[in-house]
């Protein structure tokens, strides 16, 4: 399975949830599957999905779906401590880990190599922590939730990306219509 | 006047209750002050660009939010400022120590000194320079600005504001 095919399987899961989503195709991809007022597509910005995530599940009470790439957290490894040790149950974290930077080409990650985001997360002080292979994740997704905890899951995929439109919302109307789904 | 006292009253009186810091010598009253205070949530950052994002997430979850930093943190942070605070239209108050001015033991904070207001006009963003201890005195002038205008503003608070540095 490829990043696309997880977000089409969890699309049903993700849609009344708050969910912040990763900057580039992983947007793009969700936007085409199924656009919603309850998701924040990123337009730039590399590796900040997890902590805005973080920062809108510390503000609010409702659950928050982060859905994050490998390349991302690795380019901004600092929230893995700041989410062990603030992150409120709300708060979901699913890494879609496909050991590639899907948006630029697939060039290999470290986390394809020898790195496991799922130890540094524990390292980091995560308390919970589900390393799933891709066809688990709606269904881990889905236990997160139920369990009202904080939880990272890291969804080990095949590298590669659906071909899908640029999205062209403006970014105050993306951040508008999600904030009045947050307020809702 | 305690200023770091001073900083956090309207900072609650302006209805901010989300702050994230990376710290600076400099800024450690005022975030020790914060830290202190029920009616604020304080979060620390590893690095200043994660802080703008934390901050985002918790404006957009209906907190006002804002960011305390070292000047160095301009330089890590422009993609950041254009493509999130800025490019969403969000509110962000910085208050930031303006390491390398008038009175700086350290030369090489100099560096990023001589950049420091260069790079912030670059990006129109609104900026106001703390040199004397009653310049503190605009801080709930510009919280109200920035809340009302949307937009990231810097406030620039030099070794001479906070009582010099290791000089005295």
């Amino acid at each position: 399975m490829i990043r696309s095919e997880i977000l089409k399987e969890i699309a049903p899961i993700l849609r009344d949830q708050l969910v912040v989503c990763n900057i580039g195709i992983p947007s793009q991809e969700l936007h085409a599957i199924d656009d919603q007022p309850t998701n924040f597509y990123m337009l730039g910005t590399m590796g900040l999905a997890s902590s805005i995530g973080l920062g809108l599940a510390l503000a609010q009470p409702k659950p928050v779906i982060t859905i994050d790439g490998d390349g991302s957290v690795l380019t901004n490894l600092g929230t893995l401590p700041t989410i062990g040790n603030n992150a409120p149950p709300n708060y979901i974290l699913l890494i879609i880990d496909n050991g590639s930077y899907g948006s630029t080409g697939d060039q290999p990650t470290y986390a394809g190599m020898k790195t496991s985001l799922t130890g540094m997360a524990k390292a980091a002080g995560c308390d919970r922590v589900i390393e799933c292979q891709a066809e688990e994740t709606g269904r881990v997704l889905q236990e997160a939730l139920d369990a009202g905890q904080a939880t990272v899951i890291v969804s080990k995929c095949e590298s590669g990306n659906a071909k899908m439109p640029v999205i062209t919302m403006d970014p105050v109307v993306i951040r508008h219509r999600f904030m009045q789904a947050v307020k809702a | 006047m305690n200023i770091d006292k001073k900083i956090a009253d309207d900072l609650v009186a302006n209805d901010v209750s989300f702050v994230t810091t990376v710290p600076c010598k400099q800024l450690a009253g005022v975030i020790e002050e914060i830290d202190q205070r029920d009616d604020i949530f304080h979060i620390p950052s590893n690095k200043e660009d994660e802080g703008m994002g934390l901050c985002a997430g918790a404006f957009m979850g209906g907190k006002r939010p804002a960011i305390i930093m070292q000047n160095t943190a301009i330089g890590v942070t422009i993609n950041t400022l254009a493509t999130l605070t800025q490019y969403y239209r969000m509110p962000l108050p910085m208050i930031i120590s303006y390491r390398g001015e008038l009175r700086e033991p350290v030369a090489c904070q100099v560096e990023m000194a001589v950049h420091t207001k260069a790079l912030l006009a670059q990006l129109n963003i609104p900026t106001y320079h703390f040199h004397w201890q009653k310049d503190v005195e605009e801080f709930d002038n510009i919280l109200k600005y920035t809340f009302m205008c949307n937009k990231p503003v810097a406030i620039l608070t030099d070794a001479n504001f906070w009582g010099g540095y290791g000089d005295q």
